[in-house]
Parts: C-alpha cells; structure tokens; sequence
C-alpha cells in the first residue's frame, strides 16, 4: 500500500532536526499531525525514504502570550487553538477558521506548521494568520531565521522552507484595541469541507478614516495570499459605500481561481468580490 | 526491508505488543490483533469510522502510524462499554435508535465520548461541531445529536464524566 519508508521518532527537537538533517537520496520528510501526509504517501502521491514523526518533540508546543506579541509551537494543534481563551481573544479570525477546519479528530491532531508547509492554496488558517501579518520562524540544526508569512509561498505548493527545516513557531503583532478581525469560510457545509473561497479580513479605524486593512484571500489562486491594491484603496480613506465596493472589485481582480469540483472560477470570483464586501463593510459597521 | 518493530501500547486497559512496520497505521494493528470494532472507513480522514481515543483524545487511527502509538493508551468503542455493562454514550446511542447500519456507530459513540468529556452540556451546535468528521451514510443525524444530547444529559445526574 505504501512505498516503504524508514521512521524515526525523536525525543526533542535537536534529535528532529539532525533527522531531517540526515536526509538522504530519497529525503526527509517531517510528520506532525499526519492528516495531509499520510493520506498522501498511501496515494503514493508523496514517496518520502524517511519519516521524522514530531509527535513526541515538545518544544513545538506552547504558547507565548507577550503584551506585544502572540507566538504558538508550529505543533500546536487546531483543537489546541479553540481550547484557548487568549488566541479567540487575540485571533478572532485564526479560531473562526478553527471551528470549521475538517472534524473532530482531524483537529486533534492537524497543526498550524502542518496547515502552512502543506502549502495548500485552500489550507484554512492561512487566510486568517495573513490578516494578522504573521511571522514564521524556521529552524534547521544550521539556525534559525524568521520570515513574514506573506513571503513565505513562492507558488502552487512551493514555499521557501528547505527540506532539513521546521516551522517552530508562528506569531503575529497584538490587534490594536480599534479593530476587526474576521474569516468567512465558504464551503458546501460547515463541517469536514474543502474552502470553495476563504476570506480574512482585519480593520483598523480612528476618526472614521480606515487606518489599517489587511484582505487574505484563500482558495482563488495557486496560493494564499493578500490583496494589496484593495488594501491599499482602502487606507486612508473614510469607508463610504463606493469605496469599498471599488476596494472588493480590486480584491476579484487580484485572484486567479480555477475550476474545480468544488466551485467554477466565475463563482469564486463573484464571491471574492461579495464576501470582501460584506465582511469589509461589517467591519466599519462594528468599529462605527 | 527490516522495517519492523515490537511495539508496546495498550488497547482497552490490556496491554498489547504486535510487530509491525512502520507504515503500517494504528486502524490496521489493531486490526490485526482482533479489534474488529474499529472500522476502516475512508482512510483521508473525512469519515471517522476509525476513531479511537489515544491517552483520552479522539483520533483518526487511520491517519496514526502504529509506531507513533508506542506507550500509549488507546480506547476503542468497547473499552468504553460492553453488553453487560454499556456507557451511558452507548446506552443513550441504543435507546434512541442513533444507529441505521451500525457501520459509523463504533467512531461516533467515541466522538461523541470525547465531546462528553469536555462538556458534559453541549449545545446542538457544539455536538454538531464536534461531530463533523463523523459521516453517517445510512440514515442522519438527528437521532445521533439527540442520543449525545441525551447521554451527556445522564451522565450530569449521575454526577460523573466517567
């Protein structure tokens, strides 16, 4: 049923890294929750020569809770997101897009490093961490280095994490105290779904004028990414109706959806455009 | 390739010790050695039909390499009751009539044990939530919401989680 592989099972995380390290012809590759691996190595569409589950690697859990910052484990998992009362307070959009990601025991098990190095462009806490202008952390047994979220995805599951690194840690700036951070989460159902569109949206307001917007739009192009013109149409402007009509048009002219079984591009575009209205709009109505 | 491994875990409080290799995942171990209570669904973890509880957390054992298992306590349908003694999961599922084929049932009832166990007072919408990597193919789901609702309901006046 599967290529064979060799699995090894490491205590800590310098074991893990030395692991991936290792290598070798037919390459490492790191387990976490296994819900994207495992059910890609049995349709042979992934055929790794070793396997570093990271199971039993405790420094990729935890939570940070800084007065600036909130930094989590690439480990932690998303029942781990929903079961935190400071991430809902602190990520509205991360546990909105937690409620609904597949079921029970996916959620159990699936992490936020999983969700990001899958690279999926429908992975459901991508949009939200985008809105949040996230950082990723990625550590080899060489060193660490820190990139922005938003550059990490070069294309269509191709990112710029190296074979013998992990994503440790994942965190992003406190909200300011004006501010909105949602995700919408179209899909046939509300449960166990692949993301037909995803939208994150976070706004920041002072005197009526939109001071701060970030658009994360998920499943209409090969990857995840953020619409910087509607952004930026947004900034610096009061956000009146015509204004952020214009900036959900400019949100549909930056995605590159396909057709799938899920939804046609014509349908994705057209709710690109409605859900970036609607939840641009809510938005300004909460912060009014 | 000597890919394989004497691992240690126990299923249902006995202990249990098969030699497998290291693709092989915990829905098919457990198989092997007689626990036929725990199906094999989907195998992509949509469906849940394998669910089991590992150190009291509800997991897909499809998606669990064996190995990965290792020192663990794994909780099947019939750890948590038998005929002669049912759960009160069990007993809600078997009074309401929440089953069709029975095929689904097995990971339901542990879903349903590990929703339990975080809240004994679930809203529809929470047991909804919780039950959203079950599929049941026969008939739906309004008796087995109802049978939750109604075992988490006995499980307060016997004043216990279990």
């Amino acid at each position: 049923m599967y290529a064979p592989f060799e699995l090894e099972i490491p205590r800590d995380l310098a074991g893990a890294l030395a692991a991936l390290a290792r290598g070798g012809e037919a390459g490492s590759v790191a387990l976490a929750g296994g819900t994207n691996l495992i059910v890609d190595m049995r349709a042979r569409r992934e055929r790794p020569g070793r396997v570093v589950g990271l199971g039993d690697v405790a420094e990729l859990k935890g939570m940070e809770l800084g007065e600036d910052r909130i930094a989590i484990g690439g480990g932690t998992t998303v029942s781990e997101l929903l079961r935190s009362a400071e991430i809902a307070a602190a990520a509205p959009s991360l546990v909105e897009s937690a409620r609904l990601f597949a079921g029970l025991m996916v959620r159990n098990t699936a992490t936020v490093a999983g969700n990001i190095a899958c690279g999926s462009p429908a992975a459901d806490l991508v949009p939200p961490l985008l809105s949040l202008d996230a950082d990723v952390t990625l550590t080899s047994a060489a060193g660490a280095r820190t990139v922005p979220l938003d550059e990490y995805f070069l294309g269509y599951r191709r990112d710029v994490r190296r074979p013998d690194e992990l994503i440790t840690r994942v965190s992003w700036p406190r909200l300011a105290a004006r501010s909105v951070n949602t995700f919408y989460k179209l899909a046939r159902r509300k449960g166990d779904a692949i993301t037909v569109t995803g939208v994150a949206v976070t706004i920041e307001a002072a005197g009526g004028i939109c001071t701060r917007a970030r658009i994360a739009l998920g499943a209409v192009a090969p990857v995840v990414f953020r619409a910087k013109a509607a952004e930026a149409h947004l900034e610096g402007r009061a956000p009146t109706p015509s204004i952020i009509e214009e900036a959900a048009a400019k949100a549909a002219e930056a995605a590159s959806p396909i057709d799938d079984v899920r939804a046609s591009a014509e349908y994705r575009l057209h709710t690109v455009e409605a859900l970036t209205r609607r939840l641009v709009s809510q938005a300004f109505e909460r912060l009014a | 390739m000597s890919n394989e491994r004497t691992i240690a875990f126990r299923v249902n409080g006995r202990e249990a010790r098969p030699t497998v290799p290291a693709h092989r995942t915990l829905l098919e171990a457990l198989r092997e050695i007689g626990h036929r209570e725990v199906k094999s669904g989907c195998e992509k973890g949509d469906c849940g039909a394998c669910a089991v509880l590992l150190d009291g957390m509800a997991v897909d054992s499809c998606l669990t390499l064996a190995w990965t298992a290792e020192g663990k306590e794994v909780t099947t349908v019939l750890g948590l009751g038998d005929l002669d003694a049912l759960h009160p999961v069990q007993q809600a599922f078997s009074e309401g009539g929440a089953a069709q084929c029975g095929f689904c049932t097995p990971g339901i009832i542990v879903a349903a044990k590990a929703i339990l166990d975080e809240n004994l007072d679930p809203s529809e919408e929470e047991i909804r939530v919780g039950l959203s990597g079950n599929l049941c193919r026969c008939t739906g789901y309004t008796k087995v919401f109802e049978a939750v609702a109604e075992a988490g309901a006995a499980l307060r006046a016997a004043g216990s989680g279990r």
